[in-house]
């Protein structure tokens, strides 16, 4: 439906633009558009779906009118989940494990990819490889060895890090920062050398020439890696579902599905409510800075 | 305000020497070009005096003091990069204060600074302009803003002018040379281009495979060049080589070039080769415009010969004119008046006053 | 290569050590700030990587109350079930076709952008990379709920065509179908956009010539755009691969493994054994079964993106 009022939109346009075109051509372009609207709306139907059901009452749900129609909007659901405590909980955590681990992520990733890219020492080039693997070694390899790391390190030293929200903080970044890093070296790499020769003349040292140079010319870069670093800590399935159990240490995406579905017994009002207000943070940070997230897609190819 | 001297400076990458040993004396307020074709050392050379580059061996000094292990940052030199290196995320006040601000200038003293510097470059309009609103030849006025400001020993310029459209070059030229008149500073400045190192310098150090050929002033380089390199790459269009061999016809000394042409030298220049070996391969070096159309009254040292032309260039005030002798390709410059025609005969003058001979094996200018 | 920058630095320290010697602390001091500034990096991959991948083989060969070495037994246990067979047939099903539907998909929505005037090209992508933004665990819930055995949404449509009920996820080969569906719709919006990047890098005067020379749009598709693209359709597809065959969050949402276990893939199967029943060992042993596709995938990959870092 979204679909079918932007093609009118478009459609004026099209005709001034190309009206001497040739008849091939615009046949051409109205299959385009034909199949890009049934593409959009394949794209489309799930988180449409996500809300239509959200803004359904149980009882609307339950009596089986059609799924594709809200007939009694409600806003029950999310009243419902933005006052429990349970799920503003999650929220917070979701949150604070993201920010952390954009945070730590930035801080290891920066100068490391700096050092790879500019100052050339011994193994660097080995490194810079090696991180790049580093990136292709998936999640479902590693959850098992990690999960067991974690329990010996508890048992050794007394410190009990498994079912503690934190615990995510030390392993996000096993996902976030050999992407980040290989994002900044080619950013980094892109600036000329003469840039940072220029600074080392004005008497720059190399913290600064990182800092007042490299930072801010490579701003594109780094918006796109922190984007790429909050999306994955901030839609990460696996290793929560692992790591963490008890309901006051799980993050979003784990919460909604172990809290939300008890049992048989399915709320998919409040399912559906919590999984778009999961899904906001990004898409809001993709409405807005879409380039930039595309920039960061593209640079490094990215897990898909 | 400094002088630099180079002893025996080298440079070696693995087992390429870029620069093989180069001795160079700069003096306080001196205008040095380094000039040369792409990969003789020259950029290597002014980066190892920027300390961009270590040195391999020898000495580099800066104002008296040996700075082989002093960083940049320490040298007190600013430098010109091809590209203009201009920070592009900082204004343009920002990027000629960039330097001063790590210094912890008062802000009093940068701003006046960056004010002087602007209104010298004519860029007062633009210094809350980021570079990417600016055209070529402003972000070259920038960035000699920057080194400006920093009111530094020496000046280095490398190629700055390579990036810009020959109109834009030529406008560059006089105002680099303006602004060393006003401030005087020791300047050290690398191009390939002949035109830019004769216009700008008070001495061209020539360079070649990672040696110095000849230092002197544009006209020593120009009418006295020592090697055959400098006579072939100063001057365009380039001097003429041309195989010629010494001869002695009736106590006269001739030179031959063709079993047809031979001319007999001028007397001042007899008496200087005199000493050069009647066997010996040579090399008659003559430029272009020593090489006219006959004229009725010939002045001494000046011979005429016949000539078939190859290919004309009129160019406005004067005709390239071009055509072999024994295979080999020669330039000469005439009137356009004279009637040079693509495939025409002409009879031309040369002008042997202004001739040089060349070793054809060691390439020294006798 | 790196070691080649030092090398005119020793070849000179020789003939002259002493003049020479602070510009040698000097650099190493810098290659020993770039050294402290990659630090952290090393130490999260190696603490946290490499050895995990590297404890994980060890743990392969203990018992399940892993007191015990047992050699290559969990390996021999695997091969004799036959539910580990499925597994393996169904993860290599699973992501082949996922990937083979989302790099077709990818690159014809990706020539219909392409196509279309380049003012409205941006809302276009737009809208087509929302499947990508949304994090997998909570558009999988959408899907499950899409695919509900009495509400299905889809059924319900369908049902006016006379078609269905279709048991989305109740019956093994449906289920199978709706995994691969939901991955597709997640992955293929990433095929789009690095295929839509690299189709803007094609000189448009290619076509142009090609077009002069008599080509049709589908010569100039098969003569121009695929070579052009070569590169970056083989480097997506191994990546996509890699992601596809360790995916884990789909399946386990969808089906949690099954019904019967006839949608557990490699990741589901080593959660659902090493988690879920508490054989640490085994469900290593079955995580581990990833690695040799793993392994071919990133040599293929790095072959390309060695070029690229080199430049680095």
């Amino acid at each position: 439906m979204a679909s079918t009022a932007i093609i009118n939109k478009a459609a004026p346009t099209r005709a001034v633009k190309y009206g001497s075109m040739s008849r091939d051509r615009k046949w051409a372009l109205r299959w385009s558009y034909f199949f890009l609207t049934l593409f959009a709306i394949f794209s489309l139907v799930p988180p449409l779906y996500m809300l239509i059901t959200s803004l359904k009452s149980s009882a609307e749900i339950s009596a089986a009118t059609n799924p594709w129609w809200v007939f009694h909007p409600t806003l029950e659901n999310y009243i419902g989940l933005l006052t429990s405590n349970q799920f503003l909980r999650f929220f917070w955590n979701s949150a604070l494990v993201s920010i952390f681990v954009v945070t730590i992520t930035m801080l290891i990733s920066v100068p490391a990819a700096f050092a790879l890219a500019r100052m050339r020492f011994w193994g660097s080039a080995t490194l810079a490889t090696g991180v790049f693997l580093t990136y292709l070694i998936p999640d479902s390899l590693l959850f098992i060895p990690l999960f067991k790391m974690f329990a010996v390190f508890g048992d050794w030293t007394g410190i009990q890090l498994i079912n503690r929200w934190y615990v995510l903080l030390i392993i996000y970044p096993t996902l976030t920062v050999p992407f980040c890093t290989w994002i900044m070296i080619g950013y980094f790499a892109s600036i000329p050398k003469e840039l940072d020769e220029a600074a080392i003349i004005d008497g720059a040292s190399w913290f600064q020439t990182l800092t007042r140079i490299f930072i801010p010319v490579a701003l594109p870069g780094l918006i796109a890696a922190t984007i790429f670093a909050f999306t994955v800590s901030w839609a990460q399935f696996l290793y929560p579902l692992v790591f963490t159990t008890s309901n006051d240490q799980l993050v979003l995406p784990v919460g909604i599905i172990t809290s939300l579905i008890k049992g048989d017994v399915f709320n998919w009002g409040q399912i559906m409510t919590g999984a778009l207000l999961g899904a906001a943070p990004p898409l809001i940070i993709y409405a807005f800075l879409m380039d930039y997230y595309i920039a960061g897609l593209t640079a490094g190819a990215t897990k898909g | 305000m400094a002088d630099v001297t180079l002893r025996k400076v080298i440079k070696r990458y693995d087992e390429v020497e870029a620069v093989r040993g180069i001795d160079l004396d700069i003096a306080d307020k001196e205008f040095v070009v380094l000039v040369g074709p792409s990969g003789c050392g020259k950029s290597t050379t002014l980066r190892m005096i920027a300390g961009l580059e270590d040195i391999t061996d020898g000495d580099i000094i800066i104002g008296g003091d040996v700075v082989n292990d002093v960083p940049p940052k320490d040298r007190d030199i600013a430098m010109v990069f091809q590209n203009y290196a201009l920070y592009p995320h900082m204004t343009v006040a920002e990027n000629m204060s960039f330097g001063l601000r790590l210094k912890r200038y008062p802000k009093a003293e940068i701003k006046s600074r960056v004010t002087e510097a602007a209104r010298m470059l004519d860029i007062t309009d633009l210094i809350d302009r980021k570079p990417k609103q600016l055209s070529g030849g402003q972000r070259q006025r920038v960035a000699m803003g920057r080194a400006i400001v920093r009111n530094p020993k020496v000046f280095l310029f490398d190629e700055p002018l390579s990036n810009l459209d020959a109109k834009l070059r030529v406008q560059m030229r006089i105002e680099i040379k303006k602004v060393h008149q006003k401030v005087r500073t020791t300047t050290v400045y690398v191009t390939h281009d002949q035109v830019e190192a004769m216009t700008l310098a008070d001495r061209v150090v020539v360079m070649n495979h990672g040696r110095i050929e000849q230092i002197g002033t544009p006209n020593d380089l120009y009418h006295k060049p020592a090697t055959r390199f400098v006579a072939g790459f100063i001057g365009s269009p380039a001097m003429n080589f041309v195989p010629c061999r010494l001869e002695e016809v009736g106590g006269r000394l001739n030179i031959r070039l063709t079993d047809r042409i031979a001319f007999p030298l001028p007397a001042a220049r007899a008496a200087r080769y005199q000493n050069v070996a009647r066997n010996e391969k040579l090399i008659l070096g003559i430029r272009p415009e020593h090489i006219t159309e006959a004229k009725q009254h010939t002045e001494p040292g000046v011979e005429t010969f016949d000539v078939v032309l190859d290919v004309t260039e009129p160019m406005g005030m004067e005709t390239l004119i071009y055509f072999m002798l024994e295979g080999i390709e020669v330039c000469g410059r005439v009137n356009p008046n004279a009637g040079a025609r693509d495939g025409a005969p002409l009879r031309l003058a040369v002008d042997l006053n202004n001739m040089h001979l060349l070793n054809e094996s060691t390439g020294v200018v006798l | 290569m790196v070691d080649v920058a030092f090398q005119p630095n020793r070849v000179a320290g020789a003939k002259s050590a002493r003049k020479r010697s602070s510009l040698k602390t000097a650099l190493k001091r810098k290659s020993t700030a770039a050294f402290l500034m990659t630090l952290p990096l090393i130490l999260l991959i190696t603490i946290l990587v490499l050895y995990p991948a590297i404890y994980s083989l060890h743990l392969a060969t203990l018992n399940k109350s892993m007191q015990r070495f047992i050699g290559l037994g969990n390996f021999e246990f695997l091969f004799k079930r036959d539910t580990f067979w499925l597994v393996v047939k169904q993860s290599c099903i699973f992501a082949i076709t996922a990937v083979v539907f989302k790099a077709l998909i990818g690159f014809i929505v990706a020539h219909f952008v392409h196509n279309i005037p380049a003012k409205g090209q941006r809302k276009w992508r737009g809208m087509l990379l929302v499947p990508w933004v949304i994090p997998p665990a909570m558009s999988t819930l959408a899907w499950l709920w899409l695919f509900d055995p009495s509400y299905s949404a889809f059924n319900y449509t369908l049902s006016f065509f006379g078609i269905g009920p279709i048991p989305w996820t109740g019956d093994a080969n449906w289920a199978r179908f709706s995994v691969i569906l939901v991955n597709i719709w997640y992955g293929a919006p990433f095929f789009m956009i690095m295929y839509l990047a690299s189709l803007k890098s094609v000189p448009d005067q290619l076509y142009e010539a090609a077009a002069i020379d008599g080509a049709n749009w589908w010569q100039r598709i098969w003569y121009v755009t695929l070579p052009m693209m070569r590169n970056i359709i083989a480097i997506t597809t191994l990546f996509s691969l890699i992601v596809t065959f360790a995916n884990f969050d789909i399946v386990r949402i969808l089906t949690a493994g099954g019904p019967l276990d006839h949608t557990h893939i490699f990741a589901t199967w080593a959660f659902r054994i090493g988690i879920e029943g508490s054989d640490i060992p085994l469900g290593a042993s079955v995580s581990l079964f990833m690695v040799p596709i793993l392994a071919v995938a990133a040599i293929f990959i790095l072959r390309d993106v060695n070029k690229r870092g080199n430049e680095a």
